[in-house]
């Protein structure tokens, strides 16, 4: 629990440090008079939805780290615990995600020069990178399991095969979001909304990214 | 930060909303059932969350008829005990308090009292409240499937809860599993929503240390579930993939008549520190949005400011941020070192501290207030009483040395349903008594509202008092029957069945209550807009109940904090929040007639 204690902890400690910076020094008794100050309004980049984001960011990487936490304490506590190899493949896959991302942020700042072409191509390319990933951890598994680690082996088997749904998953979920904003790329949205959806898609995506070199880093050295 | 001049004419147009076309509504259907309008989703989740609560009442009632006398139902046997104990449990906890306190009033006192239109996403709000229906229905067809419910307990434990033996080990388990990550999924699109409308869609003027404590403790309630429930998450998956395509995280290898099971090497304690890591905070999600709908009630019926309002809102992110270190302090029956027993019971004790702050500020703001005996005030005085009661109890169980013998005996029992159970339940009955004016535009009927108080707050002492001293004899918790044994006295049987018919008169009384709720809704006396006379800004709208859109044309804007009552030298006891001083009727003041 060591890794999800230190992560709530760092997350309570951002917010409890912007927290004190809005209540320090203020004094709410007091009313405010009609001819007076108004509080700064918010500023304009913080957006509802990149809030939104970044609250499910959070939440999602309360997910991983408990179970991150789960799988530490699970090595830790028997000598039954034997990794399973990991296929090569898994450096392509990861390859793949890092180009995905890679094409989002393209798609993004081209969003943001507002080169139509541009972003319809990175776009494309980042959700058929994805969609290779995926494929690519499917055949993971099978490799895996015509090699006999099976899901119920053992443990860390389990664990690999969680932790890797948990992570492809989410990517699912992205990949929705994805589909709604190409549609809205072809539905002739507004130029403003358009780089919404590509900015939090970019953002998402790189998110997932690092996940990913954690869990697996954390397999390589297990 | 950079402050802003302004002049309140030149903003006679309300703040910009551009994000917030709001969807209109067409027709019956749009306007009640595939609501995107945060209020009628409260609504939604306020009625569902009843109605599940409602089973969850009969389960208990159940119960106790089997402990107050014995046998006298053939329906009830030891299975179906610990079936009704499970999901009881489990509703109360998570379907109904939950559910109500940040589905129900969540939504429908967040965009009100902090001045927006509405959730900042309307269309994942209403997603939230179907999928929430969804986990409802899930857990509910457990009762039909063959093998009935789970009877895990409401901390399906592993490996029993997965182990043949148990009651709804098939299906029953499973359901409950489904149910939950559903319910998960489903409140995380509502919270996301609670968390990014106080931040984002405050109107003008009201800054965080405005913010009436209510919308506080609803916000860092939210803030705890979101981070704890994925631990429930997480945990119900590996449960289910333990019991669906055998894998062993939680499951150790067990010989069961004389055959060894197929699994091997899991392990039940990661199941307890991530169940427990979820479910600590559990309590104080449920707690925070109590102690901040109370703070409000105490003000608002005492006249008077509430005490320390800066302190309170501290006391809660505290509270919230400890309650994430103290989960060990239920397992201090596992076998743990007793280092990192005494860590947690130190991280535990620590807590009350602050909790013992917010007591004596609610106190001392009752201190010389103008205290008016409303309906909503005498369940804020019942509230206070019955936590008190039940925090003193939790201070002896949060040392290793007094809770392992009491561990898993009635004394338990008696501590989380004070503090738990009963005194959240009377907040939320004095959060209702309060804004039912607002909701429906009537009051509630006062005479039976007093009834339903006594009847309820008296009669949970009756329940729960005499289960401490069955707990300091030994009476084990989630027992169908004693059976004969040396340290339970004959005693006990007559104590628990008077526990047993002071439960049924407290529930009969609920009953009231519900009739109150129907009868009032078409009879009730007309409330106007503003009954209490309260400062926050869900008493200002310019409708009754409020229409779509909460505001009107113009949102408003926000010059003082929630708690000016009884200003000296004003006119009126109170000035609400959207007031400008300049407006303010003084007692010397002939000048100037209040344009209010
Ligand atoms: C009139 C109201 C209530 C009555 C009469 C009642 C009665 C009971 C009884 C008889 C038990 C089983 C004790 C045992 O055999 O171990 C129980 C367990 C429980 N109750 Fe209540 N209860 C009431 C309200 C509530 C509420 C509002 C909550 C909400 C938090 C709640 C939460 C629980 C929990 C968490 C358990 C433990 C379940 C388990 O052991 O798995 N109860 N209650
Ligand atoms: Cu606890």
């Amino acid at each position: 629990m060591t890794v999800t204690l230190v992560l709530v902890v760092l997350m309570m400690a951002a917010f409890a440090g912007w927290l004190f910076r809005q209540s320090f020094n203020v004094r709410p008794w007091v009313a405010a008079s009609a001819r007076g100050q108004l509080p700064a309004p918010i500023p304009p980049s913080v957006t509802a939805p990149r809030v939104g984001l970044g609250v499910l960011l959070a939440v999602v990487t309360s997910v991983f780290a408990l179970t991150v936490s789960a799988y530490l304490m699970r090595r830790e506590m028997g000598a039954d615990w034997q990794s399973p190899p990991l296929p090569g493949l898994l450096w392509g896959n990861t390859l793949a995600l890092a180009l995905a991302s890679l094409a989002l942020q393209v798609a993004w700042q081209a969003a943001r020069r507002g080169a139509t072409r541009r972003l319809h191509q990175a776009l494309a390319v980042g959700g058929g990178l994805t969609l290779a990933f995926l494929v690519g951890q499917l055949v993971v598994w099978r490799q895996l399991e015509a090699a006999g680690y099976y899901l119920s082996s053992n443990p860390a088997n389990a664990f690999f095969y969680l932790l890797t749904a948990l992570h492809a998953a989410h990517l699912l979920g992205g990949l929705v979001a994805w589909g709604r904003v190409l549609a809205r790329l072809h539905g002739g949205a507004g130029a403003l909304r358009q780089r919404a959806g590509v900015e939090l898609c970019a953002l998402y995506w790189h998110f997932l990214l690092l996940v990913w070199a954690l869990v697996f880093g954390l397999m390589l050295s297990s | 930060m950079g402050e802003r001049e302004y002049d309140a004419s030149s903003y006679a147009p309300p703040a910009e909303v551009e994000e917030m076309e709001l969807p209109h509504p067409k027709g019956f259907f749009g306007k009640y059932v595939w609501s995107q309008d945060a209020k009628v989703i409260a609504v939604q989740y306020g009625l569902t969350a009843t109605a599940i609560g409602l089973v969850a009442l009969v389960l208990s009632l159940l119960m106790r008829l089997q402990l107050g006398f014995p046998n006298s139902l053939s329906l009830i046997d030891p299975g179906s005990y610990l079936q009704y104990v499970t999901m009881h449990g489990m509703i109360m906890v998570v379907y109904l308090l939950t559910a109500i306190f940040l589905g129900g009033f969540g939504n429908y006192l967040i965009p009100l009292m902090c001045g927006a239109r509405d959730m900042v996403f309307p269309y994942l709000n209403m997603l939230s409240y179907w999928i929430y229906l969804a986990s409802v229905l899930i857990l509910v067809a457990g009762f039909f499937v063959a093998g009935g419910s789970t009877g895990a307990g409401w901390t399906l434990y592993p490996p029993q809860a997965i182990s043949p033996g148990t009651p709804g080990v098939d299906t029953g388990i499973v359901l409950m599993l489904v149910s939950l990550a559903v319910f998960i999924v489903g409140f995380t699109m509502g919270g996301l929503n609670y968390v990014v409308t106080v931040l984002q869609a405050r109107t003008r003027g009201m800054t965080l240390m405005r913010l009436p404590l209510t919308v506080w403790g609803i916000f860092m309630a939210t803030v705890m579930a979101l981070l704890a429930f994925p631990a429930l998450f997480v945990a119900v998956l590996m449960m289910l993939m333990d019991r669906l395509i055998g894998t062993s995280f939680f499951m150790p290898e067990m010989l069961s008549m004389g055959e060894s099971s197929d699994h091997r090497g899991g392990s039940p304690l990661l199941f307890q520190h991530l169940f427990w890591f979820f479910g600590h905070p559990e309590v104080y999600i449920v707690a925070l949005p109590a102690f901040g709908i109370v703070s409000d009630l105490i003000a608002t019926h005492a006249r008077k400011n509430i005490f320390g309002y800066r302190m309170m809102v501290w006391a809660i992110i505290i509270i919230g941020a400890l309650s994430f270190v103290v989960w060990a302090h239920h397992m201090y029956v596992s076998g743990m070192s007793p280092y990192f027993g005494f860590l947690f019971a130190t991280t535990t004790l620590i807590i009350a501290v602050p909790t013992a702050i917010k007591v004596y500020n609610w106190v001392l703001t009752l201190w010389r207030g103008n205290i008016r005996l409303t309906l909503p005030m005498l369940f804020a005085i019942g509230f206070l009483f019955t936590f008190v009661n039940g925090g003193l109890s939790g201070l002896f169980l949060g040392n290793v040395t007094v809770d392992v013998p009491l561990s898993d005996t009635y004394f338990v029992v008696g501590h989380f349903h004070m503090v738990m159970a009963v005194a959240p339940i009377l907040v939320i009955f004095g959060a209702i008594y309060h804004w039912y004016p607002k909701i429906t535009g009537r009051m509630l009927d006062e005479t039976l509202g007093k009834v339903h108080f006594w009847i309820t707050f008296l009669g949970t002492y009756v329940i729960y008092y005499p289960m401490h001293f069955m707990g300091l004899e030994g009476v084990p918790r989630r027992y169908y029957a004693y059976g004969e044994t040396t340290f339970i006295s004959d005693s006990v049987q007559s104590l628990n069945a008077v526990i047993t018919v002071a439960a049924f008169i407290v529930a009969l009384a609920q009953l009231l209550f519900l009739f109150n709720l129907a009868w009032s809704y078409f009879r009730g006396r007309e409330a106007g807009s503003n009954p209490w006379q309260a400062t926050t800004l869900e008493w200002q709208t310019p409708h009754t109940p409020p229409r779509h859109g909460n505001f009107g044309k113009a949102l408003p804007i926000v010059y003082r904090w929630p708690y000016d009552y009884s200003v000296p030298g004003v006119k009126q006891d109170f000035i609400p929040q959207n007031v400008p001083p300049e407006a303010v009727e003084r007692e010397s003041d002939t000048r100037r007639g209040g344009e209010r």
